[in-house]
């Protein structure tokens, strides 16, 4: 029989149905991986092996009763900014090194719900905030592909462990290419859903205005099946949407014929690497055979998208980190003589750097006298990107474009170059901002043998025509992740 | 009111709590009053990773309080976050509403005894209330977060008033609408209607403004005249000295009926006010205004022009029985069934207000039973002191006020000619008295007035003594 941890999603639920397999081996294979391999990877902050053990035979017991749900018993790693109840939820973060939840993320309620085990929680950049998920407060994670290179961020952590298959998918969250990113660095398939699809209630809001939370999976097909459990209304966040929402796999297998694909001549630009563009250019070649109909259409604000962007996020950000103050829960210093120190002390104790940069830089940004300046036009560039992009989408359907510039850099190559660091998410960016949905995953891979991603970008709420395409490259050129196996 | 040739200018901000059963945010009990830290939840306690979401019941009675004070209610207007450190303030920011508020350019009338005046009222906005900070020898500072995301409302007026009396009609109408349109209770005690006062001095004719200062939280009308008061002076003996009033925060010591500085201008925060990204726009809809304002019921001023053109009583004594929603009910009750409903409201005015705890409307007196007194004393069967005992008599035990007139023989007292031998016989005993009033002491007519009444047991029709003592009087000059 094949390694349980090699088996997607899909298989996992297939072989579970039909008997061959109970969530309490899956899961038990999934914990002697976690076991063998996370010395290496470092992908998890908390390893929650009893809970996960009682959970799958709690599904297993359910499914012996006739429940039925696409995730019954298939357990997920948890990136560790998403609240889980009676189970420390750090944000890789002195400041919340000890938090435990007094309550369930919405997307959890719902894992709950169809029967999930939850392995643990993983790391990340701290607070989400950084793109190699070196800004943890607690550990570096090294790239499953390459031990020396970052395994990307922020959601760096859930990438890494689905890659090394010390879980068979993992929530990610995304709030300037947090999912994305990652997903092409460790090369696995990361969504980036519409926002508003995905409650944000229970994830720890970095910046709410551009947060979603989304799947990170071995294969395109996964990636729909474990959004449809967590996607939906959610009456405790006004921004989540209240319409229907699809079968998300619906679109699979239909292929890519008549769809017009299109790629942003901003987007091939300076600063991309040679064999990151000829990959992304290749998969468009692809799409073509398979019946697409290529276009080269243009948005002359999307280099506006990057600044806007760190403004918008630092600025959000500097006022929802506002309340860890060490007064009611989290760190709190031990040096002080008054309610001032208190704040002072724990925050400057409690934060790493670059949080603690774009708090200043937010507070910068909303400061009287430069709000008008800064965040101001900010928002007004956001308006204009979002028009950009719906004149863009009369003119086709799906946008591609590269998920980084290069491939996943050593670890330590960027992390004392903030600037540098942000400008690797000048193509990630911009879909925050429009708040359209976005499917990153492999489209091949560079001369070292390391995973090169490609995005596709589709219209609100539009996930199932990205779904579609992306099964079609799929099938086309096969699951990077599953041809390569860990490692 | 002027003082020294300098007038002052006032502007009232007043927080008014909404009485809706849960919080703004989250679905918390809003009760007041109960165990510190029972009536919470992680939404309400800031807890990382939770969202608000608005009570619909908010934006319905906000706008109604809007409508009520004739403001334009916006169609759109959307919810910012103001920040700031505060360990009463779990998320470190309070969300409030900055440009756009839900409701703007409203006004009310007030009544004084001096006549009407228009007050205008800048906007009204919703926010969330803090929580209250508990100082304890024992244990030091101690957080209830109880009133965490109480829904409040912020009523701003217009810097139109003048003087403390103005200031306090103002507050004084605006409660009475709001209690009439059921949104809050408005209790001062229990602190669901607080108040800030914006108060600076110019020279009486002067157009600019002079720099104002804010006092905060005066928690009962008493104290708000007071407070108003003093710091009038104060800031006009400053200017007069040549000082300058520095734009501060500050407090009103009830005790010593000061104010002094809390904060000033300088160190205060910058809020950096922005939309809140957890909130959608607030959207009203033509339906749904039109269905809240079918709600609105009829107000104080509607009420009290009722009483002046039907009962004759004074746009003043209609303003003071229409304060309260209770106290006009309980008018209106008894104006049915005396033939003096105007005896019956300065009874109500003079008495009832008189014997009623602050915040309270529950009157012991059944309204038939005042209206009785109310009719015998407007048929001149008991005078008006002996009215006043018998309030105070029912407030404390249930009777017919009739019955106790007759048992007690309580009844006035008009035969001319044993009030005239009352009268003589004064007049008779009191040659210091009439001395007195030979040397032009009107005081000496009181004096003599209240020894005839004495000698009445209070029962005397006091028209008539008067009468008879000044014809006396008369003939002795």
């Amino acid at each position: 029989m094949t390694d349980i941890t090699t088996m997607t999603v899909g298989e996992l639920s297939r072989a579970m149905e039909s008997g061959e397999l109970t969530s309490q081996e899956v899961t038990r294979s999934y914990l002697a991986s976690i076991d063998a391999n996370d010395e290496k990877v470092n992908g998890y902050i908390t390893v929650t092996a009893d809970a996960a053990l009682d959970a799958a035979r709690a599904a297993d017991d359910a499914r012996r009763q006739g429940a039925k749900a696409p995730l019954l018993g298939v357990p997920a790693a948890i990136k560790d900014n998403i609240c889980t109840k009676g189970l420390k939820t750090t944000c890789a973060s002195k400041m919340l090194e000890n938090f435990v939840p007094p309550y369930n993320a919405t997307v959890m309620e719902k894992l709950n719900t169809q029967g999930v085990p939850v392995l643990g929680k993983v790391n990340m950049d701290e607070f989400a905030m950084g793109s190699s998920t070196e800004n943890s407060a607690f550990k570096i994670t090294h790239n499953p592909r390459s031990a020396d290179r970052v395994p990307g961020g922020s959601s760096g952590g859930s990438a890494a462990v689905v890659a090394a298959n010390e879980a068979p998918f993992a929530l990610g969250s995304d709030t300037g290419g947090s999912i994305r990113q990652p997903a092409a660095f460790c090369g696995v398939v990361g969504m980036k859903p519409t926002y508003g699809r995905v409650s944000r209630y229970g994830l720890v809001a970095f910046a709410s205005s551009l947060d979603q939370i989304g799947p990170l999976t071995k294969t395109v097909e996964d990636n729909a099946l474990v959004l449809g459990a967590i996607a939906g209304y959610d009456p405790h966040d006004a921004t989540s949407v209240n319409n229907e929402y699809p079968d998300f796999a619906s679109g699979i297998g239909q292929g890519v014929k008549g769809l017009k694909i299109a790629l942003l001549k901003e987007s091939f630009g300076q600063g991309l690497s040679g064999e990151v563009k000829s990959a992304v250019l290749n998969a468009a070649k692809v799409f073509e055979k398979l019946g697409a109909e290529i276009v080269e259409l243009s948005m002359p604000s999307l280099d506006k998208a990057l600044p806007a962007y760190y403004v918008i996020s630092s600025a959000e950000a500097s006022s929802n980190l506002a309340r860890f103050d060490g007064v009611r829960y989290g760190y709190r210093s031990e040096k002080y003589d008054d309610i001032t120190e208190l704040y002072q002390n724990s925050r400057s104790e409690g934060f790493g750097p670059e949080v603690k940069r774009r708090i200043m830089l937010g507070t910068f940004a909303l400061s009287s006298g430069y709000y008008d300046a800064y965040y101001k036009k900010a928002l007004q560039m956001r308006t204009i990107i979002m028009k950009e992009y719906e004149r863009c989408f009369q003119r086709c359907d799906l946008i591609l474009s590269p998920v980084a510039p290069t491939v996943a850099y050593k670890i330590g190559e960027k992390s004392h170059n903030p600037l540098e660091m942000y400008l690797g998410d000048i193509y990630t960016v911009p879909v925050n901002i429009g708040g359209i949905p976005s499917l990153s995953m492999p489209c091949g891979s560079d001369s070292e043998g390391l995973p090169i991603g490609m995005q596709l970008m589709g219209r609100h709420f539009d996930e199932v025509t990205l779904y579609r395409a992306g099964a079609a490259y799929e099938a086309e050129r096969g699951a990077w992740h599953l041809e390569r196996g860990a490692f | 009111m002027t003082y020294k040739g300098y007038e002052m200018v006032i502007g009232l901000e007043t927080h008014v709590e909404l009485k809706t059963d849960t919080k703004i945010f989250c679905s918390c009990p809003t009760t007041f009053g109960a165990e510190p830290n029972t009536h919470v939840c992680p939404v309400c306690m800031g807890y990382p990773g939770t969202l608000p979401v608005l009570n619909g019941k908010v934006v319905e009675y906000a706008v109604k309080a809007g409508m009520a004070t004739n403001c334009t209610i916006a169609r759109y207007s959307k919810e910012d976050r103001k920040n700031y450190f505060y360990p009463d303030l779990p998320k470190a920011y309070q969300i409030s509403q900055y440009d756009l508020p839900l409701c703007e350019h409203g006004w009310l009338d007030i009544e004084s005894e001096t006549g009407s005046k228009r007050i205008g009222i800048t906007r009204i906005h919703i926010e969330e209330d803090a929580g209250k900070l508990i100082h304890d020898d024992e244990h030091g500072t101690l957080i209830d977060c109880n009133r965490c995301g109480v829904p409040l409302i912020e009523i701003v007026s217009e810097p139109d008033m003048r003087s403390a009396e103005e200031a306090v009609a103002y507050l004084r109408k605006l409660r009475a609408i709001i209690l009439y349109t059921g949104v809050s209770d408005c209790k001062m005690q229990e602190g669901s209607l607080r108040c800030d006062v914006n108060l600076s001095v110019r020279k009486v004719g002067e157009t600019q403004f002079g720099t104002r200062t804010e006092m905060k939280n005066l928690n009962s009308f008493q104290f708000i005249a007071k407070a108003i008061e003093y710091e009038f002076k104060r800031q006009v003996d400053a200017v007069e000295k040549g000082e300058t009033i520095v734009q501060e925060t500050r407090r009103f010591d009830s005790v010593t009926g000061r104010t002094s500085a809390m904060r000033s201008k300088e160190d205060a925060n910058d809020y950096r006010y922005f939309p809140d990204p957890d909130l959608p726009p607030i959207i009203m809809s033509e339906e749904e205004l039109e269905r809240l304002r079918g709600q609105i019921p009829a107000l104080p001023d509607q009420r009290k022009e009722e009483y002046v053109q039907k009962y004759g009583l004074s746009s003043y004594n209609g303003e003071m029985l229409t304060g309260q929603v209770e106290i006009a009910d309980y008018f209106e009750a008894g104006a049915k069934l005396t033939k003096h409903p105007k005896v019956l409201g300065n009874l109500i005015i003079s008495e009832i207000f008189r014997l009623l705890p602050q915040d309270s409307v529950d009157i012991p007196i059944s309204a038939e039973n005042m209206a009785k007194i109310a009719d015998m004393c407007g048929d001149g069967l008991i005078n008006s002191g002996t009215a006043k005992k018998l309030v105070s008599r029912l407030w404390e035990e249930d009777a017919d006020p009739a019955e106790i007139v007759e048992r007690e023989g309580l009844g006035q007292i008009n035969d001319r000619e044993s009030l005239a031998s009352i009268v003589a016989e004064v007049i008779a005993k009191n040659p210091k008295s009439i001395d007195d009033f030979r040397k032009g002491k009107l005081q000496a007519v009181k004096a003599l007035m209240g020894q005839a009444m004495g000698r009445t047991a209070g029962r005397g029709n006091p028209n008539l003594i008067q009468e008879i003592l000044d014809a006396e009087l008369e003939k002795l000059k």
